[in-house]
């Protein structure tokens, strides 16, 4: 589905070269779940900006479904790590945004939203402007906006970052419980250890800037995974391995 | 919703109240004569006896205003939008805007007779000139620069330039768009009574100027005070408007 090409990313300043990524080659099977996990600060938001096309890497490629798309956007859906929802929309026109953009009639965009809406506790809340919802109920809308669009990869950044702990952890196993459901390709980055172990199939460590990948960790934990899972003495045993992998290559 | 209302509007009123009464008092006690300054019950007897020629005034002062004021927004808007799409044309035409604003007015409306005469256009066009600069400046930021991680969502996903415009930069642009339209309705008013100075049959900058070279100090008075009350007239329902169109940000504003 996805595969990055051993993609190199620097940034040329007047005195000096930064490195962000070296050499990262990964791939993203369809219908997989696999999570990026690195030291804050290690380039993952550069590495996001890099398959949105946003960036174009200084060398490697990237390719989805066996086209090339390195600089091209418009091919991954995208959940960021703050809502980005537009303030001047409701919570049911920011949630068909993505379709809108894709083309897809607006009077059909909004029927698909409000079948889904009470799906994501935000029913009775189709009018309502972002700014009266909590932070865990924008992110909601945000990922609603992600998942009805009609690319099939989903990328999402650091999308519980910036939620508190409780709200984290609710938004975490209810994530599990749509995707277990209906199985999108995703591609999570986050900071998390625990975050990454709980929800996907496939986790790659990065080290410290510039960024490599230091291995590749499949995930063996049985579905429907929760709360549960994460008290397994097995699931405790490979966050520590990958704690240490993570301590250890601090610079 | 009254409660609050009155508790906002309540300290501002206060004040504008006590300093007539201080005014009143002033006048009285020290028996300051009416053509050097004019009590304020003495300028509300004299609105009042002397209305319909006020009225007549103020309506011609006001249908300039409105036409100068709609024609200016107009021209802001579509020179904002132009300019934010065509960057060299932006390039080009920028400074020649900001050297249309140094241009004194007094110079310039003169000369607005001497091409149009002394009808409703030249004033219509002093007007216009005055209230479309902040109109376009407000504008242009609101455009120019959206939150930039919006951008980026809608850049990521594939929206077309065109999509970017509307469904981002163009609601993006309205709070500001009507910060300018504040400006421009004080400037309107300002500018309608300065082009009738320098040359109408009617109008409050006409009655003003009449009034002034005989001494009705009186009525000097009374057409500031019907210009400042359309002023304010004018800027609430600006600010009713926005209130109610951009109902997603009237809670974070604070006055």
């Amino acid at each position: 589905m996805l595969e990055l090409k051993r993609v190199n990313m620097h940034y040329k300043t007047k005195e000096q070269c930064i490195g962000v990524l070296q050499d990262i080659s990964l791939q993203v099977e369809r219908g997989e779940f696999v999570a990026i996990i690195g030291p804050s600060g290690c380039g993952k938001s550069t590495l996001f900006k890099l398959i949105g096309g946003l960036l174009t890497p200084t060398a490697g490629e990237v390719w989805l479904d066996g086209e090339e798309i390195t600089g091209k956007t418009g091919h991954i859906s995208y959940v960021p790590q703050h809502s980005t929802l537009f303030p001047w929309r409701t919570v049911e026109s920011n949630a068909a945004l993505a379709l809108e953009i894709a083309g897809v009639p607006k009077k059909k965009a909004l029927a698909e939203v409000r079948s889904w809406l009470p799906r994501l506790g935000l029913g009775g809340y189709e009018l309502a402007y972002p700014d009266a919802l909590s932070g865990g109920m924008q992110q909601r809308v945000s990922f609603l906006r992600a998942l009805l669009s009609p690319q099939e990869l989903m990328c999402l950044d650091e999308p519980f970052g910036a939620l508190d702990a409780l709200t984290r952890s609710e938004m975490q196993q209810w994530l599990l419980d749509i995707w277990e459901e209906h199985r999108r390709t995703v591609l999570l980055v986050t900071h998390s250890i625990e975050e990454a172990l709980l929800m996907a199939d496939r986790v790659y460590v990065l080290s410290p800037r510039p960024a490599r990948v230091l291995a590749e960790v499949p995930v063996p934990f049985a579905r429907p995974r929760t709360a549960a899972t994460i008290a397994l003495p097995e699931f405790v045993a490979l966050r520590q391995e990958i704690h240490s992998m993570l301590a250890s290559n601090k610079e | 919703m009254t409660n609050k209302l009155l508790r906002r509007s309540g300290p501002p009123l206060l004040a504008v109240v006590l300093l007539l009464v201080i005014w009143e008092l002033y006048v009285k006690v020290y028996q300051v004569q009416a053509w050097l300054l004019p009590a304020p019950t003495a300028i509300i007897r004299e609105a009042l006896s002397n209305w319909p020629r006020v009225q007549m005034h103020t309506l011609a002062t006001l249908e300039i205003a409105l036409l100068g004021f709609f024609l200016g927004t107009a021209v802001g808007l579509v020179l904002a939008i132009v300019l934010h799409s065509l960057a060299p044309l932006r390039q080009a035409l920028y400074p020649l805007l900001i050297l249309s604003q140094n241009i004194p007015i007094i110079a310039l409306a003169p000369l607005l007779v001497v091409w149009f005469g002394f009808g409703v256009l030249p004033k219509v066009l002093i007007i216009a000139l005055m209230c479309f600069f902040p109109i376009l400046i407000a504008a242009l930021q609101g455009l120019d620069y959206p939150d930039g991680a919006m951008l980026d969502y809608m850049r990521m996903i594939g929206a077309k330039p065109a999509q970017i415009f509307l469904k981002l930069e163009l609601p993006n642009s309205l709070p500001h768009v009507f910060s300018g339209l504040k400006v421009a309705a004080t400037y309107s008013m300002m500018g309608a009574v300065i082009s009738e100075w320098l040359g109408a049959q009617q109008g409050l900058g006409v009655y003003m100027r009449l009034a002034a070279s005989s001494f009705r100090t009186d009525r000097v008075f009374v057409s500031i005070f019907v210009i400042v009350a359309l002023s304010l007239l004018f800027f609430a329902s600006i600010v009713y408007l926005e209130r109610n169109l951009i109902r997603w940000n009237s809670r974070r504003e604070g006055n």
